[in-house]
């Protein structure tokens, strides 16, 4: 029964893990889809963790410890978008390389956030421990099922939202003319623009959209894994959100596949450090794995993958 | 034909100037708003900078590694590539060169250096290669491959530092032996005990070399027409596919070189890193800035050098957190990249030089 215990826990953290590079890839999914490459998740996530720690930070210094991770999700998207929409003036509006205008994002989050918690917090390197953050929800009955309900139906609720956005990610992009439209741009603008949809403004939003969701990602780890701010919070997870989209295919369910898969190596590699055996595997290798995978799946040894056809184009209607 | 390319050069020169400083004014700004002095704050970074013969040296030992990942993402510019994985290719060439510098000994410093040098140089030059390969036989985007090979090698990296090289009790490796050093210790002296090394007059000698295979060689002719029009390229008879890996290779070994002489010449060892330097990511802003062209890599890198090792004095002197600095790099290339937004602010210079050009 402890192996049981100790398995399902594992299935725990790896939940825990998931959801962070989860929102990340929904983000990169929602931009991509419409045509905008987003390198820039690594930065929107930063520039989430940071939106929230500080924001719950002075909701709790305000004595409202309830509602204050809540807030700091909101503070989260909003700054997320807030970055994000750099990035669509960037390589919308003025038609800049959309990987060039990714890494300023990534530059100045980078800067901006450090800069800032320097000024907040008198010359420190990161933020106050938080302690208004989320603690894990236990669904009443499903909790109770042997196995499952320690393994998935305890959770931290930013999980509960990521799962729920994938489906209505899902359903959005396939099953809405929202989505049609937001696919359309990303593969043929001219087309779509024939069609009479606005290329430009579909993007906008789809970049938008982006930074909110990678906000939420950044949000998450804040707020369920480190409970304060720091320069390497976030530390190449977004990057690893990255590959998940290109090994779920550009696809939420595929992300959902893919982020689990990633989230329960790292939470591999933090659970078998309580074995001694474990030292004899250099963990490096574990660390590897989801950027060699992304390799993998790109050359096509790992099934193919096809990106959206207009990707990484500035939409220039002018052009033909 | 001459004419006109002279004067679009002499106009980007003037974006490339005014971007920076729009990016200055940008950290102006935000210095403002956090109630700092953004005058006293330039005035220590330059003062830092120039202050004394020793930050004067170590300014130089900041440039260097960007001269050569600056020269990295531009050579693979040229052919059509975007390098992001400069990072990865210069802690590749880095640790190969610490584990020459550390395991061999017994060789006179001629055999013993150089061999390190070109080592770490060759290994960086084959993990770019990788990004090369994977493009011209798969046909995959280098600008994801390069970016997931920056983690690889980061964690390959503190995987040979701590498996085989490591001191014990230390998150770093042994020493180089001394005859590996690529030091100049009577330089050095000179600056204060700067870490001045070989690797500056390398750099230089790298973008010169830039410029030679680039523009004098017929190899260097192919790279650029792949990156002009690689079908146009193709039909001329030109084996596409080499040229994206050999251009891949040649920008892995100028990083490689930037992580080569970051352990000959001024640490001595390596560490267990927990992230990359981001030396390789600066070189990619160091490239725009110097719109790929060798002479101009080598000012941005005096740019960036500059600003980033002077930095340090902005919070000793102004009491500025240091990492403004990175909102004004970061705006510098955001500027750089949205040229429209550069020539909407210039456009008022523009149109009075218009009208005066016409008076005349």
């Amino acid at each position: 029964v402890s192996y049981l215990n100790q398995f399902a826990d594992l299935i725990n953290i790896t939940l825990v893990f998931a959801t962070a590079l989860l929102f990340g890839a929904l983000g990169g999914i929602v931009s991509e889809r419409s045509g905008v490459t987003n390198i820039a998740i690594e930065g929107l996530m930063t520039v989430g963790a940071f939106a929230s720690a500080v924001a719950t930070y002075y909701m709790e210094q305000a004595d409202m410890p309830g509602p204050a991770p809540w807030v700091g999700l909101v503070a989260a998207a909003a700054l997320g978008m807030a970055f994000a929409w750099i990035h669509a003036v960037a390589s919308i509006t003025f038609k800049a390389d959309q990987v060039i205008s990714g890494i300023v994002i990534n530059f100045l989050a980078a800067g901006f956030t450090v800069y800032l918690v320097k000024l907040l917090f008198q010359g420190a390197g990161q933020t106050e421990t938080l302690n208004a953050v989320f603690t894990k929800w236990a669904i009443p009955g499903l909790s109770a099922i042997p196995f499952f309900g320690r393994a998935v139906f305890t959770a931290y609720p930013t999980t509960y939202i990521a799962m729920i956005l994938v489906f209505v990610v899902y359903y959005v992009l396939f099953r809405t003319p929202f989505g049609l439209r937001l696919r359309s741009v990303g593969e043929h603008p001219s087309a779509a623009a024939t069609a009479g949809i606005r290329v430009l403004r579909v993007r906008y939003i789809a970049v938008l959209l982006s930074g909110a969701l990678a906000g939420l990602g950044g949000a998450t780890i804040t707020l369920t894994t480190t409970s304060n701010f720091s320069h390497n919070s976030i530390s190449g997870q977004g990057f690893i959100a990255l590959a998940a989209v290109i090994f779920g295919k550009w696809n939420p369910l595929g992300a959902l596949g893919a982020t689990l898969f990633f989230g329960f190596a790292q939470a591999l590699n933090n659970w078998i450090q309580l074995f001694s055996w474990s030292r004899s595997i250099p963990q490096e290798f574990i660390f590897m794995l989801p950027y060699v995978l992304t390799i993998l799946v790109l050359a096509g040894a790992v099934g193919k993958a096809r990106m959206p056809s207009a990707l990484g184009e500035p939409y220039d209607p002018g052009k033909r | 034909m001459g004419k006109l390319l002279k004067w679009i050069g002499s106009d980007s020169a003037v974006v490339s100037l005014a971007a920076i400083l729009l990016g200055l004014v940008c950290g102006a700004i935000i210095m403002l708003a956090g109630g700092y002095n953004p005058v006293a704050a330039y005035i220590a970074l330059f003062q830092k900078v120039f202050g004394s013969r020793y930050d004067f040296g170590e300014t130089i030992r900041e440039i260097t590694p960007l001269i050569f990942t600056g020269l990295s993402v531009a050579f693979a510019f040229r052919t059509g590539l975007f390098n992001i994985g400069a990072e990865g290719q210069f802690l590749i060439g880095m640790t190969g060169a610490t584990f020459i510098g550390v395991k061999l000994s017994g060789l006179p410093w001629i055999v013993h250096a150089p061999l390190a040098v070109i080592v770490g140089a060759v290994a960086g030059g084959l993990w770019g290669a990788i990004a090369g390969w994977l493009k011209a036989s798969r046909g995959v985007n280098e600008v994801i491959t390069t970016i997931m090979l920056n983690w690889i090698a980061l964690f390959f990296s503190n995987y040979i530092t701590s498996a085989f090289l490591l001191q014990p009790g230390q998150q770093r490796s042994y020493m180089i032996r001394d005859s590996a050093s690529m030091s100049i210790p009577w330089l050095a002296e000179a600056f204060g005990n700067a870490r001045l090394h070989w690797g500056t007059p390398v750099a230089l000698l790298g973008a010169a070399v830039f410029y030679v295979i680039l523009w004098r060689t017929k190899l260097g002719y192919e790279l650029r027409a792949v990156g002009h029009n690689p079908h146009a390229a193709q039909y001329a008879g030109m084996n596409v596919n080499r040229r994206i890996i050999a251009a891949m290779f040649a920008a892995g070994i100028f990083a490689g070189l930037a992580g080569v002489f970051e352990v000959l010449g001024v640490f001595h060892y390596q560490t267990v890193m927990a992230g990359s330097p981001g030396y390789g990511f600066d070189g990619i802003a160091v490239a725009l800035l110097g719109m790929n062209n060798p002479l101009g890599v080598v000012l941005g890198a005096a740019l960036f050098g500059g600003l980033t090792y002077g930095s340090a004095g902005m919070s000793f002197g102004a009491d500025v957190p240091p990492e403004i600095i990175r909102i004004v790099i970061g705006s510098v290339i955001f500027f750089v990249a949205t040229q429209g937004i550069v020539r909407y602010v210039l456009l008022p210079f523009y149109r009075r030089r218009g009208k005066e050009v016409a008076k005349a």
